[in-house]
């Protein structure tokens, strides 16, 4: 069965305005059970992880050039870039890495 | 909070935009490598600046854009982008805390619209209760930035020598460190739960048993595993718990 991509859009849409609103519109107080608060508060960092390794290695034209953006961006991160900085830095480490290696 | 009127809405609201720029050119940068993915995926233009202008999302619209290219089914594609938008849900409940009790309903869904980790981190940083028309000035020129930006990779992305597309593609990446790595730099444990999410998610990736698991369905089941397993491990501090996500 083919898929229409307008419906793909109109659930991821549907998907991310319901979540951001929901909490917005409904709760008024804390959220007071502590497993729930800590799996909620877990959750953006596995999910970012997964989604960025090892699928980093093959989005550049070397599994080299895509492990040194890796390490960078970790380096970068953690010596206090922020978020467009680091962006940058992955960029740079891949472009002038692979005028050397390509 | 017993605040005086407001210093004037359009004051507020033109701090917003001023905030707001500097967010705009980065949402700009990396939307473009964003639309080199949905390029990939056969997602054209238009297709690529609806996306963005209403999801206002990078980890869920990169996820999204990889399902569609992957002829997911719709129920992956609701739940993926439900697990990796999550942590707007936390976001969310935080700025909860941070609007007026009476704030009218319309308000609460305008901000909900464009809840996205940076405006979320300029508008928590308001003193007192947000005014609503605070986030509406950023919300002015990040959702434009945001959603030309996929457009024009989408447009660019094959115009460009594929050495600096290579190099764009990373991007995204790069913002995704910039949201997991300062905090884990300050907690052991998370910088763990991280390193281990890495190696999970490789281990799925190259195990001949678990190699077929479509990549969608790979990131919401180590999610909901690891993050539980987390929970159970080293539950949060009752007290900080929102504020810092950031």
């Amino acid at each position: 069965m083919k898929h229409n991509v307008y419906v793909y859009i109109a659930v991821m849409a549907a998907v991310s305005f319901l979540i951001r609103v929901l909490p917005l519109t409904l709760i008024r107080k804390k959220i007071e059970n502590r497993f729930l608060n800590s799996f909620l508060y877990y959750v953006p960092y596995v999910t970012l992880s997964v989604m960025t390794f090892p699928a980093i290695l093959h989005a550049t034209g070397s599994v080299w050039s895509g492990a040194a953006a890796f390490a960078a961006g970790i380096l970068a991160a953690w010596f206090g870039f922020d978020l467009f900085k680091t962006a940058v830095t992955c960029c740079a480490v891949v472009a002038v890495l692979e005028l050397i290696l390509l | 909070m017993q605040k005086e009127k407001p210093a004037g809405r359009g004051r507020i609201y033109l701090q917003g935009v001023r905030d707001g720029v500097p967010i705009a050119l980065g949402y700009f940068a990396v939307a473009f490598s964003l639309g080199i993915i949905a390029k990939k995926a056969g997602v054209t233009p238009f297709q690529g600046f609806l996306t963005s202008f209403l999801c206002n999302a990078s980890a869920g619209e990169y996820a999204g854009f990889t399902l569609i290219g992957a002829g997911a089914t719709y129920l992956e594609t609701a739940l993926t982008t439900l697990v990796t938008n999550a942590r707007y849900f936390l976001m969310s409940c935080a700025e909860s805390q941070r609007l007026h009790p009476k704030l009218a309903l319309g308000h609460r869904l305008l901000i909900g619209f464009d809840l996205t980790d940076e405006i979320f981190g300029i508008s928590i940083a308001q003193k007192g209760y947000i005014d609503p028309f605070y986030p509406y000035g950023a919300m002015t020129v990040a959702i434009p930035g945001w959603a030309l930006g996929t457009m024009f990779g989408i447009i660019a992305g094959n115009i460009l020598p594929v050495r600096a597309v290579n190099a764009l593609g990373v991007a995204l990446y790069g913002m995704f460190f910039a949201i997991i790595i300062p905090p884990a730099r300050k907690q052991k444990f998370l910088a763990g739960l991280i390193c281990v999410s890495f190696l999970l998610s490789w281990l799925f990736s190259v195990l001949p048993a678990l190699s077929g698991i479509p990549e969608g369905t790979r990131t919401i089941v180590l999610t909901v595993v690891l993050s539980a397993a987390a929970a159970l491990v080293c539950p949060r501090p009752a007290e900080d718990k929102t504020e810092e996500t950031a």
